[in-house]
């Protein structure tokens, strides 16, 4: 019985594609057994699951409708009661239902303005490892210069100067947060391309898009993933900072937004918390937990990072 | 707002990764040259301080040209700017457009954008057609009042907690700090204000909402003037504090868990030290150097905390000044306030880069 199995298995592995995949396979069962091991990153992965399907499934549970501020239900600035658990806003609309429908603006912007950072900080380090001389010299000093910015200060430059749209905040956010991703991955392609297989790829006739994608990237990718979750985390904060400061997507109030019309309405003085408190604990949730992930991933990729060792 | 890594260093394998040296004028922990002769070591010190002052200009020459190319070029219609909604006849329009010189070619621009910064001649704001200049100069004492409370309150702290939690892994201590860290990181430098206002101005009635002085019941003279003000900045320097305390705590406990297992503590110990006399004499020096660049690094993020707490607390201070140039938009203050909040940064991190070669004991002996 069990000789048949290795047989099969065998059979299977005769492809080149089957090979890969059966390895790949075996990288992310490892990859889960010791993330299993992380107890904090646990709880964020389960934080962010929950977070997750209470947003996708929003549709389902409340009323959209509600959200106009000509349809609202409630009176002017409610205080939490059985109808409302967390009162009403100056239009009367339910601050729960705001922000269950908020998170989608935020963890859209966050994800997608991340994984454009990402993306880009993992083609400029890779390109200043790869090729060295002059290129890497002027890469690495933009980079540098994204690093030491004070990045919130130059997002809100770029969203005034292109006007406040979801794409302006994406991009801004994207743009000025590229540069420790970069960093670090510039750092991993000069180890990596240092190994033996990429000199004899090298011998093979192998081209640098060759190099990159096939032996490179494949070894990057563990770090790049581990970076992109923490990178959302900060796209998150950066993005509920830029709404805060009135420069959010006009078009849907996210989290950030939702703060910024709880300030300009007052509700600090008239003691309004439950108008606060349920979108920044919102914010503070999700970032942990995507903090924690990342965190995680990290400490599975870097054994001196483990705890008890 | 940097990642929050666990190390942004460590994660890299050795030789990469933000501390590191990389050959290329950028070795931010100073690698010792080998041990070469005195004159030698003077004239390697003399190539360092030139590669880095040049590098910094280079950076603000980037500062410079883009605050022109993000302001003058993309940054809308100043003429609408100017004159709000209120309708305008084509003749004031072009007499604006005269004064700020917005029909000339854009090299012209340019060239006179260039020539103005350096006759320090920065323009008029749109609002109060005051000197931007003279505004910022006015507001700059508050806000280094405000950021220079708030970095001392957490940088004492922070690396003081840090250490002691690096020091104790795995300890009840270390996790809870850790967890506290990572939890105020993870809130919003405006949110947290909006919270403490509401509980310690608005509920309490501990500390007033906002401002940075009572309009009355305040005696003249400086001791009762300095109270009031001290008294205004409890909250905003605390809040602030907060988010920056959270990312010097983490960064000095993953410094000290580097040096932990190293073969000097050991001997330390042997030698009969007591455990805190080891961290305190030993660890704490060495850990000492990577955290100083990783703060240094993350200096620009100082500004961002000041923005949103200066804006939350209404507190008089360049933060402020910059929230509600924002609002108009007025460009020449937000342009020459990009400028300023840059500039600083870059020299900030120029001043630690030197200092650094200075702290290194390893650098200082050979030089």
């Amino acid at each position: 019985m069990s000789e048949q199995g290795t047989q099969q298995g065998e059979e299977r592995l005769h492809s080149a594609r089957a090979i890969v995949w059966a390895r790949r396979r075996a990288a992310l069962s490892t990859f889960w057994r010791l993330y299993r091991t992380q107890r904090a990153g646990l709880v964020g992965l389960a934080i962010l699951i929950a977070i997750t399907l209470l947003t996708v499934l929003a549709p389902l549970y409340t009323d959209e409708a509600e959200l106009r501020a000509s349809n609202a239900p409630g009176g002017r600035m409610e205080s939490p009661s059985t109808e409302f658990w967390f009162g009403t806003d100056q239009t009367g609309r339910s601050i729960l239902l705001m922000v269950i429908w908020g998170a989608r603006v935020s963890l859209q912007v966050g994800v997608v303005a991340a994984v454009l950072a990402v993306t880009l900080g993992t083609l400029i380090g890779m390109a200043a490892a790869h090729f060295g001389g002059w290129i890497s010299w002027v890469l690495m000093r933009l980079t540098d210069w994204f690093i030491v910015l004070p990045n919130l200060v130059l997002a809100i430059a770029l969203v005034i100067a292109l006007g406040p749209s979801r794409i302006t905040i994406i991009a801004a956010i994207a743009l000025t947060s590229w540069a420790s991703t970069a960093r670090v991955v510039r750092a991993q392609t000069m180890a990596i391309e240092g190994r033996p297989y990429i000199e004899r790829a090298q011998a093979l006739g192998a081209g640098h898009w060759h190099q990159m994608t096939r032996h490179v990237l494949p070894n990057l990718m563990p770090l790049v993933l581990a970076s992109a979750t923490l990178q959302v985390s900060s796209a998150i904060l950066a993005e509920a900072s830029l709404s805060f400061l009135g420069l959010g997507d006009p078009s849907q109030p996210s989290w950030g937004t939702i703060l910024e019309r709880a300030f300009d309405a007052g509700a600090i003085s008239v003691g309004a918390w439950w108008y606060m408190l349920p979108p920044g604990i919102a914010i503070l949730l999700v970032v942990l937990a995507f903090t924690l992930c990342g965190r995680a991933m990290e400490s599975v990729l870097n054994p001196r990072l483990r705890d008890n060792t | 707002m940097g990642k929050l890594s666990t190390t942004q260093a460590s994660v890299s394998p050795p030789g990469g990764g933000i501390g590191a040296g990389d050959g290329n004028g950028n070795d931010l922990d100073g690698d010792t040259p080998p041990r070469p002769e005195r004159s030698a070591a003077r004239r390697e010190l003399w190539r360092y301080l030139a590669g880095r002052i040049s590098g910094a200009a280079v950076s603000m020459i980037l500062v410079l040209f883009s605050a022109f190319f993000i302001f003058r070029i993309i940054g809308g219609d100043p003429v609408r700017a100017i004159g709000g909604d209120s309708p305008m006849t084509p003749e004031q329009r072009a007499e604006i457009e005269e004064r700020l010189g917005l029909n000339e070619p854009m090299a012209v621009q340019f060239w006179e954008y260039v020539k103005d910064l350096f006759t320090l001649d920065w323009g008029e704001s749109y609002v109060s057609s005051a000197q931007v200049t003279d505004l910022m100069w006015d507001r700059l004492p508050n806000t280094l009042l405000l950021t220079g409370t708030a970095l001392i309150l957490a940088a004492g702290l922070g690396i003081w907690i840090g250490a002691r939690a690096g020091w104790k892994q795995g300890s009840f201590f270390e996790k809870s700090q850790v967890g506290i860290s990572l939890t105020l990181w993870s809130a919003p430098t405006f949110w947290l204000g909006m919270i403490v206002i509401i509980v310690f101005s608005v509920e309490l009635g501990m500390f007033p909402v906002n401002g940075m002085r009572s309009t009355r019941g305040v005696a003249d003279g400086f001791w009762p003037e300095a109270l009031d003000v001290a008294h205004h900045l409890v909250l905003p320097a605390v809040t602030m504090a907060a988010v920056i305390y959270a990312q010097y705590v983490l960064i000095m406990r993953s410094s000290i868990l580097e040096e932990r297992n190293n073969d000097y503590l050991t001997v330390a110990r042997a030698k009969g030290l007591r455990d805190a006399v080891v961290r305190r004499r030993h660890a704490v020096p060495n850990a000492m150097l990577p955290t100083v660049t990783l703060i240094a690094l993350q200096f620009g993020a100082i500004f961002n905390g000041a923005l949103l707490t200066e804006t939350i607390f209404s507190w008089p201070g360049l933060g402020l000044l910059f929230y509600q140039a924002i609002k108009i938009p007025d460009i020449p203050l937000l342009q020459l306030l990009f400028i300023f909040f840059a500039g600083t940064t870059i020299l900030a991190n120029l001043l630690v880069d030197i200092l650094y070669r200075f702290l290194d004991p390893r650098v200082r002996r050979s030089a």
